[in-house]
């Protein structure tokens, strides 16, 4: 039934797993079992519980959430937020992509870590930057009040926030790969007769395209789900500056927790696609590549891959 | 310590790794394991180690011994053999000393020598394997061949009674390899341990070994000397194996053996071969001349010739349009006066020849000497 | 270093424009606004700023912010360890399930995982009215910060962990069995070592996500000030009083930390490329 064991060593001579051990069943199983509760109490008792709560009262109150014009309102700016800061930071990736990967220039490394910023600063302190920079009490806040530009507790500020958020990850998981690429082949490319232009959506772009995909799907996930930074900022504004979190978060506080967690369902339905995505493009990727050196690396690592 | 495989056999979900492999070896001998990848020759290294297991009993006796005690519930951790990995498999983490006295640490601790015990047999077997003042380095800063000995001294730190070593020279370039082969062996020697090692290269197991098994699809083809596999090869795929060949189709007919266009006696009192058949012949058994001396012969023309070595190498064709292979001294060579296009007289010296028909169990095998050759 | 500068940049295109934008942007986005930070906390002065970040209730806010950082980067140590473990060693049943789920926690927006935590965890949840019979109050305490901050941590250890593991040459282990070490001994003295510095790492990863946390936290937090209020809610606390100089120096502290962190993992890196890999 259960098979616990390592699959059987292949033909050659050294197997690349190791080789089951028969002492070893008790052990495996123990193992698994406390990852499986472990798992199970942090990670998919809450997921079930955002569907269970959701459809508590039946699938017309569920239904009857998603007609509030509040709601529709809250997703309407969470797309328009995603909408512009996704593009935004694909161009501004594989702008940086393309100098970091395949130039060598003094700062690089202070280059990196300065993208890799906004993943290691706190969410709430994502947001209060731009409070104090562009809010009414701060001299350029001040002024642009006075011209009628209202940034904070209105949409520039959210999607400014996001746009922070949200900037590292097309950089971060393309860097890597372009590298590993080398110059070669846009030399090559070039030597042939190509433009820049066609050099770059020709050769480049081809050989890092699941890398680039994985990226904007990870920054489109966090643009339209970002809490923390969008909260410092937005004033939240019913039906004005509420993004689809927001909102979840004040039907939450009025305890109306069947809308609350219906919205949620809808976000945990998105997440729940980008690890599908997620799956499909490692899957097609590795199949694409399957040289080690550019399997594109897992989200996770907040820092720089080590250099070689 | 003698090492003793009585019917053992393992497969790998459909494929055969090892067909019911029976092999002594003496204690304190030196043994190559020899054969192409893919022929269940570290598959039985493994199992002779523990790293492995056999497959349940597919034969009532199948078993293995070391010094006539059954091994079979033994795992690796207690079964007191050294292991040399194909890749050393050095902890990268540990420094040569720790490496080395790895073995000794983990120890049960009424067996665990004491920590000055352990540095005085650390430092005795980096005197022996000459890596003394390396001690405190680590894997990823030694050389091929410093890695190879640290590995070995790793194996060698618990006194085993069963030296095993996979592929020991595999991963080193060949100048190293050669100066390596000849201190194993003499170091193999002094320590008299029981040593089994899986090679592909049959100039390192017929230098290095006492015995040489031979095997061939996960079945053992020849057990001997080097001597014995080299000039009596058991089967067809012992002969092509251990060096070059010219190969010919023939036929034995009553006391006589035919190919290409020659008819040699083939006396055949002990075989059981008769009628189609393969006949080999060694380069070196292959003599040339420029006129015919009355013997048997092929005529030949001379195709291309290497000069360049011990050994002058010709490329023949034969009147029959026969490729052929011949190495004659330098001496000869500079009497004979060959050149590209020269026609020649080609006789072979010595032949083997095996039953035809591929894919049997030890073939029936004969050899014969051809009655000038001595 | 500086010619190749010159002569990597004369074969391909391009490098003045992108490199252009990619500072340009990179300093409208992320160092004009950061910049703020040191501005607006300068604005204290050194004792006003000293003053600040030591008042009781920061103090405290930084006590529980590192004290459940680190409780539930620890505990995600151990249990993504045996997770890693066993999704790179066993197979079973739901095992790519498994592993895909791992990473639930970064894709899920975090005001998701707070309401669902809160709501799990409190007395009337499903796993709260187990607890609240012994005695345990899960939700609204700083055991709720925890287990919050443990959710968010999970992917850390297991996706550093699993690389390092798939990596080990399984030979490694048998040359360690030839040599009479049990498997207990086998893990303890080569394995762990060996995986040692992605361990560091996924929990310093992990570390660094749980104290900047916010959203997860704050609805099974109770955020009472001195009792279970973290510090990224303390700073919203000082901006909805408008005391944004007190805000950006908790701030500019907590990114100090931040940077630290960012640091101590590069240098983690570092020292495991120093061993290299033994071929």
């Amino acid at each position: 039934m259960t098979r616990l064991s390592p699959p059987a060593p292949p033909m050659h001579n050294r197997p690349a797993t190791p080789p089951p051990r028969p002492a070893g069943r008790v052990i495996p199983a123990m193992l698994i079992t406390i990852s499986l509760a472990y798992l199970t109490l942090f990670l998919f008792l809450p997921l079930i519980t955002v569907f269970t709560e959701a459809l508590r009262k039946g699938f017309a109150t569920y239904a009857a959430a998603y007609s509030d014009p509040a709601a529709l309102a809250a997703i309407r700016l969470t797309l328009l937020v995603a909408a512009i800061a996704v593009p935004l930071n694909l161009v501004f990736g594989l702008c940086a992509a393309w100098a970091i990967a395949k130039f060598e220039f003094r700062g690089k490394r202070l280059l990196i870590t300065l993208i890799d910023i906004p993943l290691a600063v706190s969410p709430v302190i994502s947001g209060m930057i731009y409070v104090l920079l562009y809010g009414g009490n701060s001299l350029l806040g001040a002024r642009l009040l006075d011209a009628d530009i209202q940034i904070i507790f209105a949409v520039p500020g959210i999607v400014l926030a996001t746009i922070f958020v949200t900037l590292p990850f097309v950089a971060r998981e393309t860097i890597p790969l372009m590298e590993a690429q080398g110059i070669e082949e846009e030399q090559a490319a070039m030597t042939l007769g190509a433009g820049p232009f066609q050099t770059f959506f020709r050769v480049t772009l081809p050989n890092v395209k699941w890398a680039v995909l994985y990226g904007v799907i990870l920054c489109n996930a966090r643009a339209m789900g970002e809490f923390g930074a969008v909260s410092v900022v937005s004033g939240h504004i019913r039906g004005k500056t509420n993004t689809l979190p927001l909102h979840v978060e004040i039907l939450y506080n009025e305890y109306n927790f069947v809308a609350a967690f219906a919205m949620a369902s809808l976000l945990t339905l998105l997440a729940l696609m980008t690890l599908l995505l997620k799956s499909i493009v490692e899957h097609r990727s590795r199949h694409a590549a399957p040289d080690p050196v550019t399997r594109i690396p897992t989200l996770v690592t907040a820092t720089p891959e080590p250099q070689t | 310590m003698s090492i003793e495989v009585h019917h053992v056999s393992k497969h790998f979900g459909t494929y055969t790794a090892l067909h019911d492999v029976c092999l002594t070896v003496p204690t304190g001998q030196l043994v190559a394991l020899l054969g192409p990848s893919g022929s269940g020759k570290t598959t039985l290294l493994r199992i002779i180690a523990g790293l492995e297991p056999a497959d349940p009993a597919p034969h009532p006796e199948g078993a293995i011994y070391f010094h006539s005690r059954d091994v079979a519930g033994i795992n690796a951790r207690d079964r007191q053999v050294g292991f040399v990995f194909q890749h050393y498999a050095l902890f990268r983490h540990m420094t040569v000393f720790e490496n080395i006295a790895f073995g000794l640490r983990v120890r049960r601790r009424r067996d665990r020598p004491s920590r000055s015990e352990i540095r005085s047999r650390v430092q005795e077997l980096l005197e022996l394997v000459q890596l003394e003042g390396l001690a405190q380095r680590f894997p990823n800063q030694l050389s091929g061949g410093q890695r190879q000995r640290v590995a070995l001294a790793r194996a060698l730190a618990g006194e085993p009674k069963v030296l095993l070593l996979d592929e020991p020279f595999g991963a080193l370039d060949a100048k190293v390899r050669k100066e390596l082969r000849t201190w194993l062996r003499n170091l193999q020697k002094d320590l008299h341990v029981t040593t089994l090692f899986v090679t592909h290269d049959q100039d390192e197991a017929l230098e290095v070994a006492d015995q040489i098994v031979v095997m061939n699809h996960g079945r053992i083809e020849q057990i001997g000397t080097p001597d014995q596999v080299f000039h009596h090869p058991a089967s067809e795929f012992v002969m092509r194996f251990l060096g070059d060949v010219n190969t010919f189709h023939g036929r034995v007919n009553r006391g006589t053996v035919q190919f290409s266009s020659l008819e040699l006696p083939f006396p055949h009192e002990r075989q059981q071969i008769a009628g189609e058949a393969r006949v080999f012949v060694r380069p070196y058994d292959v003599t040339i001349d420029t006129k015919s001396n009355g013997l048997p012969c092929l005529e030949a023309r001379v195709v291309r010739i290497h000069s360049a070595g011990p050994l002058v190498r010709v490329e023949l064709v034969t009147s029959t349009q026969q490729h052929l292979i011949s190495e004659i001294s330098q001496e000869r060579f500079a009497t004979m006066q060959l050149e590209p296009e020269s026609r020649v007289f080609v006789r072979p010296r010595h032949i083997r020849v095996f039953a035809s028909e591929p894919e049997v169990q030890n073939p029936p095998t004969a050899e014969a000497t051809t009655h000038s050759a001595n | 270093m500086r010619k190749r500068t010159s002569h990597t940049a004369a074969r391909l295109p391009g490098f003045t424009l992108t490199i252009g934008f990619t500072i340009a942007y990179l300093s409208a986005v992320v160092l004009l606004p950061l910049s703020m930070l040191f501005m607006r906390a300068a604005g204290l002065g050194p004792a006003g700023f000293w003053e600040v970040v030591t008042t009781p209730r920061v103090v405290a806010a930084y006590k529980l912010s590192f004290g459940a950082a680190f409780a539930a980067a620890g505990i995600n140590t151990i249990f993504g360890a045996v997770i890693a473990w066993c999704l790179v060693r066993y197979s079973f049943p739901g095992r790519r399930i498994v592993d895909a789920m791992v990473d639930l926690p970064f894709a899920l927006p975090t005001a998701v995982s707070g309401i669902a935590l809160a709501t799990l965890y409190s007395p009337h949840g499903w796993i709260g009215q187990l607890l609240a019979p012994l005695g345990v109050k899960a939700a609204y305490s700083r055991l709720g910060i925890a287990i919050a901050l443990v959710f968010i941590g999970i992917p850390f250890v297991v996706r550093t962990l699993q690389p390092a593991l798939e990596d080990l040459d399984p030979t490694i282990e048998e040359a360690a069995a030839s040599l009479g070490a049990s498997r207990a001994q086998t893990l303890r003295r080569v394995i762990l070592p060996m995986v040692m510095p992605s361990l560091l790492t996924g929990f310093t990863l992990a570390f660094a996500r749980a104290l900047g946390e916010y959203g997860s936290v704050v609805f099974i937090s109770g955020n009472m000030p001195m009792k279970t209020e973290i510090v990224p809610l303390l700073i919203i606390a000082q901006l909805e009083q408008y005391q944004y100089e007190a805000a950006a120096a908790i701030g500019l502290t907590m990114l100090g930390c931040s940077i630290l962190i960012l640091l101590s993992i590069n240098f983690l890196q570092w020292r495991a490329s120093r061993f290299g890999r033994t071929q």
